[in-house]
């Protein structure tokens, strides 16, 4: 039996498209093929093609043919879907026609992209067209569901990806949750002393902004705090944080760090994070000077109450407030926001893995992230660049790319270790004196005023070696080798093996995802990159969406970024989430899940399957009840039923069925 | 466990000292050994830069051979090339054998064996074997005459940890290490340890090649080794038997002896000299032993 | 069933239906088409929003209408964009697989991966692989079925629900 045999009085009227995308599709599939092949097939009326469907004039025959032709059905074969259906639903509803009549065939990204023969292409592409067409027979009239959305953001890290994002959108009216998991916020930046290639103070920049933020009446800061939990869908996470146990009453502490002078130790003596284990800290403490909040925490670890259970607790004694809570306890807050932005940076690469740099082994091996701090004036030196023995160097070696651009770790460019090993080669220069030499496979310094800069650099006299350094050794054979680490290197300009003595190695490290990135991505549910970065949902028309709606990304948790990109992807972050929020209500796919009430003979087989409890059982008619506002759509339910009574708008059973001879015969 | 081994002619010729040694601690150790019958030239030395085919096919017969005689031992014939020189090559032709289909199909029609999957059989060196198979603790029960005192710079050459990384870390190897310390010997922090020997062109362009294995020496005497112990007949042959021609030249040279690693533990385990080969030494090594016998008496006198 | 399409005379030409995920594995082959990752041409994708809405009964009418082989593709264990729909869909696919040996079926003619995101290449390489299987296999043959009707009457459009608004066809 024929389809229009089932369809006596001229069944549906339909409409395909075959779209070129210049020679994106063109070049490997016959579209006039596919296109005449589309008018033999069943309730096709009108076959096109054209250049770029998605343009204006390609979505404006779609329009015509509706109104003129009476297409109450659509086809467009083109790019995926994720990229376009929007797109073309939008034309159909436009011309008066409900925008679920609709099926777009994926001959792009699934046909002419990844098929190398013309032929088998082009054959591929029709039978995904009959396919389509097939399917798009049994298509109903949908409506898109509409949800409030709720008007607060949380943005999730410190760093300046997240705070300017929470300045922002608290400056925009709208309240912002800020959690850092850190006791303060900053992040890395707050770590460095001048910002390339500007070389402004970082903090002159950046602390003013963190104080805002602690200000800011509609910014909610938490830190020392994790998210442990989210649930729910755009418009309406349900979120909850945990806060870590700080033993000081914040609110009461006002950070007059009188505890930290009264505590029973009376030097610092355990590593200091911040300045990554180059300074000391007491128990109780408070990252750095400028901490945002200002407020001080004990760690338990070090503290000789918590590892012994005695002491003379003379922080408490000094405190005026009674701010200091041995007992305190972690807590759980939960909060309901619209949008999300994640904007958990990154973390610097484990130079240990690279043994034959010799970090762990020579004292003398730094990473860049530790001259940060050897350079920041309120670092543990003071800002004086001085060994571990004290020395200062006379000569210090640069090393690029170190887990960057490398097969055995990360193939990807970092981005900013160029640049920052210019800016620190800078101030050593100009704190020592030292000749400086960078080893570098290329100098990579697109961006505004950082060619400049390298140029800067090239005049100061710091010396340039391409080549990938081989190792770092204590290996002396000439006499003014002795008692230096020794560079050895391929000079590939000079085409000679070259071995420069120095006292001081940099190992700039490259960037890499948060050790937990991929425990966040699953929290959050979006997905990684190969890298492990956060993915975004389109490379250059999404780059700061992700594939779950109302989940943002900022900053170096996308990828490696500097200061400015940071900053500027922030910003774009806190515009969409705006945008969402201020729009006040967000149309969902109408994928969801119903029952047939009549076929349904209450066996609860779908019951248990729901992972979001949509489906309840009404015990008086004694059959499944979807809430469609809790159902997500991923039809578990549907394709348990064993009556057929659950079933799935637009991923119905004859729909799929007609997909799956479609894609096997033509008809 | 059972091994083929694939001996190579080093072993048969100026690497003999190596085959003793190995054959005396494996069987000390109780491990059976089934010398690969009819085995030919690995495909090594200069074959391979002439006719890369050519090469591939020697070490693939090789692998055929092993193919047919090995009994197949959880799924896997463990074949054992001491020389690195082989372990390399017979680690390529297998790669190649697994990825170029057309020259598995050719290769299949001539040689024995049908080659229907290379994979199964596992290319292992000795050290790989001895310290992870057998394994230290292992090791450390059959030691009779613990090293003590003895300081050793462990030599590994450039061709048993590149490219294939297969059981140590490829720039900062550490085995031999661990295995130096179970037999009571002190390991010296010596960064040498995977440059170059030399190879060919001690023969080729003495003063790069002497001049690389002066280096080599200096440091280990520097970093007070008493001897050099490694895993490969060429380097074996490099560091020690040019000693006298890089004093000429470079005068600070004090004599190293250079004991392949086999050699090493064999003397740990108490086994007779002449079993391992070690009056075969060009550099002997009695007389520091000796010295530190009489060192270690006085030290428990 | 019509002719089938075959690119020159390259003999046996597997069919291939695959299901993949909205979210993971369509996502990936949308990279491997970005990344222009070719793969053998036999794979034709179909859509579901999540490998736990895959109703075995997919997989048989796929098998009946003519496809040599069916590959279903979900979020890795734990990744799930809807958190435990490709648990359902192993636990599906395992049974399936006793039921198609049942039923005369190669199990191998029907595989489950998966396949995250961002994993292009191995779209690319389970469609290659998994083509090749199926072409050592040979094709599927089923007994005919006399009197086979195309649009089955139970797949006919439902009748519309009043309360949803819209154009009838």
């Amino acid at each position: 039996m024929r389809a229009h045999e089932i369809y006596p009085n001229g069944g549906p009227r339909i409409g395909v498209y075959v779209c070129h995308c210049g020679f994106n599709i063109a070049g490997k599939v016959n579209v006039r093929e596919v296109v005449e092949f589309a008018k033999t097939l069943p309730f096709v009326v009108v076959a096109r093609e054209y250049k770029f469907m998605c343009s204006d004039p390609g979505q404006e025959m779609i329009r015509e043919d509706v109104r003129e032709h009476r297409l109450d059905r659509v086809v467009v074969a083109a790019c995926s879907p994720s990229l376009h259906e929007a797109t073309f639903r939008r034309a159909l509803e436009q011309a008066g026609q409900n925008p679920f009549f609709f099926q777009m065939v994926n001959i792009r990204e699934h046909v002419s992209w990844v098929t190398e023969d013309p032929r088998e292409a082009t054959e591929k592409a029709k039978a995904l067209v009959a396919a389509a067409v097939r399917r798009v027979i049994f298509h109903e009239p949908l409506q898109r569901r509409r949800v409030p959305v709720k008007d607060r953001v949380l943005v999730v890290g410190g760093g300046i990806a997240g705070i300017h994002a929470a300045l922002t959108l608290a400056d925009a009216g709208k309240h912002v949750y800020l959690v850092e998991r850190e006791p303060t916020i900053g992040g890395h930046m707050a770590m460095f002393d001048k910002t390339f290639p500007t070389l402004d103070c970082a903090a002159c920049i950046l602390t003013p902004k963190m104080s805002q933020v602690a200000a800011h009446p509609n910014i909610t800061l938490w830190t020392y705090s994790e998210v442990i939990q989210v649930e729910g869908f755009v418009g309406n996470f349900r979120v909850r944080v945990r806060r870590k146990p700080r033993y000081v009453i914040e609110e009461l502490c006002v950070g007059c760090l009188q505890c930290i002078d009264a505590c029973v130790y009376k030097d610092a003596r355990f590593p200091d994070e911040f300045n990554l284990g180059l300074g000391k800290r007491k128990p109780i403490y408070i990252p750095f000077p400028q901490a945002t909040p200002r407020v001080v925490l004990i760690d338990p670890e070090t503290c000789i109450w918590f590892k012994t259970g005695k002491c003379k607790q003379t922080c408490l004694e000094a405190c005026e407030r009674a701010a200091i809570d041995f007992k305190q306890q972690e807590r759980i807050e939960e909060i309901e926001v619209g949008a999300i932005i994640l904007a958990t940076g990154f973390k610097t690469f484990d130079a240990r893995r690279i043994p034959e740099y010799g970090y762990g082994k020579y004292p003398n091996v730094y990473t860049a992230l530790e001259v940060e701090r050897l350079v920041n004036a309120s670092g543990p030196t003071g800002g004086e660049v001085r060994l571990r023995d004290g020395r200062i160097p006379k000569r210090v070696g640069i090393i690029h790319c170190v887990g960057s651009r490398d097969e055995r770790f990360n193939r990807y460019c970092s981005r900013v270790c160029c640049m920052y090993s210019l800016k620190l080669a800078h101030l050593i220069k100009e704190r020592t004196g030292a000749e400086v030499y960078n080893f570098y496979i290329d100098m990579r310094t697109p961006g505004k005023g950082y060619e400049e800069f390298y140029d800067r650099l090239l005049q100061e006299g710091v010396h340039f070696i391409r080549g990938r350094v081989a190792e770092v050794t204590d290996w002396a054979i000439t006499p003014d080798e002795e008692g230096k680490l020794i560079i050895r290197v391929e000079d590939t300009l000079v085409g000679a093996v070259r071995r420069i003595p120095v006292d001081m190695v940099v190992l700039a490290v490259g960037l890499e995802p948060q050790p937990d990135a991929d425990e966040v991505r699953r929290m959050f549910n979006i997905s990684c990159s190969k890298e492990g970065f956060f993915l975004e949902r389109h490379p250059k028309l999404a780059p700061v969406s992700t594939f779950t709606d109302g989940i943002f990304l900022a900053g170096a948790c996308q990828g490696p970024k500097d200061i400015p990109d940071s900053v500027a992807q922030a910003g774009a972050a806190a515009a969409e989430a705006l945008a969402l929020i201020d729009k006040g209500f967000v149309e969902l796919e109408p994928n969801t899940a119903y029952i047939v009430e009549a076929l349904c003979s209450g066996c609860k087989t779908c019951i248990g399957l729901c992972p979001y409890n949509a489906i309840s059982f009404d015990e008086a008619r004694m059959i499944a009840v979807i809430n469609e506002a809790l159902c997500k759509g991923c039809g578990t339910c549907v394709a348990a039923c064993p009556s057929g009574a659950a079933r799935q708008h637009l991923f119905e059973d004859a729909q799929i069925f007609q997909e799956i001879e479609g894609v096997l015969a033509y008809v | 466990m059972s091994y083929l081994y694939f001996p190579g002619c080093s072993l048969k010729g100026t690497g003999r000292a190596y085959e003793e040694s190995l054959l005396a601690v494996f069987r000390a150790l109780g491990i059976p050994l089934a010398e690969l019958a009819d085995w030919n030239c690995c495909g090594a030395t200069a074959y391979m830069s002439i006719d890369e085919r050519q090469a591939f096919a020697l070490a693939a017969r090789n692998l055929a051979l092993a193919e047919a005689q090995g009994a197949s031992d959880n799924g896997a014939i463990q074949l054992i090339a001491p020389c690195s020189a082989c372990y390399l090559v017979l680690l390529k032709a297998q790669r190649h054998l697994m990825t170029d289909t057309a020259f598995r199909q050719e290769m299949s029609g001539v040689l024995p064996g049908n080659m229907g999957d290379p994979g199964q059989i596992r290319i292992r060196h000795p050290l790989d074997v001895l310290v992870h198979d057998v394994g230290l603790q292992e090791i450390a029960r059959h030691v009779r005459q613990p090293l003590r005192g003895l300081k050793v710079a462990s030599y590994y050459g450039c061709q048993i940890v590149r490219p294939f990384a297969l059981f140590d870390r490829p720039h900062d190897p550490s085995t031999m290490d661990d295995l130096v310390r179970t037999l009571g010997a002190e390991p010296v922090d010596w960064p040498l340890k995977t440059h170059c020997c030399g190879g060919s062109l001690t023969g080729t362009m003495p003063e790069v090649g002497l001049r690389l294995n002066y280096l080599l020496l200096r440091e280990a005497q520097r970093r007070g080794a008493d001897l050099i112990i490694t895993v490969c007949p060429l380097c074996q042959f490099n560091l020690e038997a040019y000693q006298d021609f890089i004093r000429r030249r470079y005068p600070d040279l004090a004599p190293m002896p250079v004991l392949f690693f086999t050699q090493l533990i064999g003397m740990a385990m108490g086994l007779p000299p002449r079993e391992l080969g070690l009056q075969r030494l060009l550099i002997p090594v009695e007389g520091r032993m000796a010295a530190l016998s009489k060192e270690g008496a006085h030290a428990r006198a | 069933m019509s002719e089938r399409p075959v690119a020159g005379d390259k003999g046996f030409e597997p069919r291939i239906v695959a299901f993949f995920c909205n979210w993971c594995t369509y996502t990936a082959a949308d990279l491997a088409g970005t990344a222009r990752m070719a793969y053998a041409p036999n794979v034709r994708i179909i859509r579901l929003m999540c490998s736990g809405r895959l109703d075995p009964q997919f997989v048989l009418a796929a098998f009946r209408h003519g496809a040599d082989g069916v590959l279903i593709g979900g979020c890795h264990p734990g990744d799930c964009h809807y958190q435990e729909g490709n648990y359902k869909a192993l636990r599906r696919y395992l049974l399936l697989k006793r039921l198609l040996r049942e039923m005369g079926i190669e199990e191998e003619r029907l595989r489950l991966v998966w396949i995250s995101a961002s994993e292009g290449d191995r779209v690319q390489k389970v469609a290659n692989e998994f083509t090749e299987t199926i072409r050592r296999l040979g094709p599927l043959r089923l007994a005919p079925r006399p009197g086979m009707i195309r649009l089955p009457a139970a797949a006919q459009p439902e009748p519309q629900p009043a309360a949803r608004e819209g154009v009838l066809p």
